[in-house]
């Protein structure tokens, strides 16, 4: 687990197999919510990301102390210092994206991505691969939604990181700024994303365990692959 | 796919009454209504609702090619949708919204439902909705009929913010402002009576729909008393297309008769709040959006008894 190709494929596993957003569905309410411009999605991404490491750091520091009972407490205090901890740096040092991300910032305490992981994967491993596993999972939330806050900023203003894009080519459709079109994105992006990991794992693996087996990931895949 | 036995449900008795069919039924029955749109607003609106249609039966074709599925475009249903969205349409919106309209009633709407008889909503109306919430000043630029001079209010504009209303035989007739086919009463009216006659639809609809918005309008109109304001109600705006056309569509539609007057009056009901209590002059559309939604938890609560069989569920 600790050598070096093993960390690699830890870190690639949260951006695309077991990308959070698009392929376990974690962390929907600030994917819906904040992604009407692309800044701020990557504003949300990268305070979700530092939470994401700090807290998948120390709870797996701290895994073999914790009686199992009292674990979920343990978890949302440790999670909520580095919420915390985020939103006051936040307030004093981009006020603005603060106030663009509202509520959001403190329900980052709990965005079920940074659970699952301490659930998952802190509680079970060591420090090192638990802080590349957070820069992983969180890298590729910040991707997803920096894509579906991309899209709808791009359709719906016209514009890119706030600058201009389109050139009045078309008049920007509102829709995709208000919350259904931000449904819309979501799905067609993980309809995409599942037929681009999909293809991309038939060409290598034969069979893919589906169903209860695979545990959480495998029902959606057992859900997406038959019929679809 | 291999040859297997197929057990289906009942029926089994069919009838030679086809898709194909109902929808050149539907089609015929719009005939007036998109001629008197081309009559007030000229070759313009022509060109609008030739590009909607063409453009909704591509999008047919091309998703049911993707999708991998057999081709439905024969049914024309897309060619209803198609003519639907765009008789819902101002004439002076420009054609490549049109286009994105039509892609967003055959792609979203209907084909990644899965096609015909799966939409959960109507997508003529859905489309038309995406459109106003995107383009809302494009969707809302009148022309007025007859005329190239641009930015006439609806009748239902005027009733709500105040000025001189349109005589009533011009509203009979089509001589207002307002979406392409939502204009001519009459014209909506004869397709209605020839689809009632060809037992498309049954009158149950409509009339509970009509009827609910005459009886609320009459008794909520903020003026007092006036016989005229419900009848300005029922001719203005996209309740006679929507009551008739819209909200008659089979699959989004209750099954049982009590459940289609429950569905109606339910249309009427927020046709009337939103005409009278939101800022939108007009609200048919997403009164029968709404209701579309509501239409399995109707048809659950309105399933007939089994005859002779056991309690209701």
């Amino acid at each position: 687990m600790e050598e070096k190709k093993g960390l690699l494929s830890i870190f690639t596993n949260g951006i695309i197999k077991e990308n959070p957003t698009f392929r376990l569905l974690l962390g929907m309410c600030p994917s819906l919510a904040v992604t009407t411009m692309a800044k701020n999605g990557l504003g949300m991404g990268a305070a979700a990301t530092f939470v994401l490491v700090g807290s998948n750091l120390v709870i797996s520091l701290i895994r073999k102390i914790v009686p199992d009972k009292v674990r979920i407490p343990v978890f949302i205090t440790v999670i909520a210092g580095f919420t915390t901890i985020v939103q006051l740096l936040l307030a004093g040092f981009l006020p603005e994206l603060n106030k663009q991300l509202g509520i959001y910032i403190p329900l980052i305490v709990v965005n079920c991505i940074i659970f699952a992981r301490a659930e998952m994967f802190a509680q079970k491993n060591g420090p090192v691969a638990a802080v590349i596993d957070g820069l992983g999972m969180g890298a590729g939330f910040t991707l997803a939604i920096t894509l579906i806050g991309s899209v709808r900023e791009i359709l719906g203003a016209g514009t890119w990181m706030g600058i201009p894009v389109t050139a009045k080519l078309f008049d920007p459709a509102v829709l995709f700024i208000l919350p259904p079109g931000g449904f819309l994105v979501m799905g067609f992006l993980i309809a995409a994303f599942n037929k681009l990991a999909d293809r991309k794992k038939s060409e290598t693996e034969t069979q893919e365990e589906t169903g209860c087996a695979a545990g959480c990931p495998g029902c959606s895949k057992a859900m997406h692959g038959g019929e679809a | 796919m291999e040859k297997r036995l197929i057990v289906s449900s009942s029926p089994h008795i069919r009838s030679n009454i086809t898709t194909w069919g109902i929808m050149l039924d539907v089609i015929i029955a719009l005939i007036p209504a998109t001629g008197a749109a081309v009559w007030f607003f000229g070759l313009r609106a022509a060109a609008l609702i030739a590009i909607t249609v063409i453009s909704s039966v591509f999008f047919e074709y091309i998703m049911r090619k993707i999708l991998k599925r057999s081709n439905t475009i024969g049914d024309l249903s897309a060619v209803v949708t198609g003519l639907l969205l765009a008789l819902n349409l101002p004439p002076t919106l420009p054609v490549w919204m049109a286009i994105v309209g039509a892609s967003f009633a055959i792609v979203v709407v209907k084909q990644l439902f899965g096609g015909i008889g799966q939409n959960f909503v109507n997508p003529a109306l859905a489309a038309r909705a995406m459109l106003i919430v995107s383009y809302g000043s494009r969707m809302t630029s009148w022309s007025e009929p007859l005329s190239d001079i641009v930015s006439s209010a609806t009748p239902l504009e005027i009733l709500k913010n105040g000025g001189e209303m349109p005589g009533l035989l011009d509203m009979l007739l089509g001589k207002i402002g307002g979406s392409l086919g939502e204009v001519s009463a009459i014209a909506l009216l004869i397709g209605g009576a020839y689809l009632f006659i060809r037992q498309v639809i049954s009158w149950h609809i409509p009339v509970v729909f009509c009827g609910t918005v005459f009886i609320l309008a009459f008794v909520l109109n903020p003026d007092g008393f006036d016989i005229l304001y419900p009848l300005y109600h029922i001719l203005s705006g996209g309740l006679l297309i929507g009551a008739i056309f819209m909200a008659t569509d089979y699959t989004t539609s209750p099954m049982t008769r009590k459940g289609q007057i429950i569905y109606a009056v339910g249309c009427g009901l927020l046709t009337v709040v939103f005409r009278l209590y939101t800022n939108m002059p007009e609200g048919v559309s997403y009164a029968i959006l709404l209701m579309n939604v509501a239409v399995p938890l109707i048809d659950r609560y309105t399933k007939p008894k089994v005859y002779g069989g056991g309690t209701n569920v």
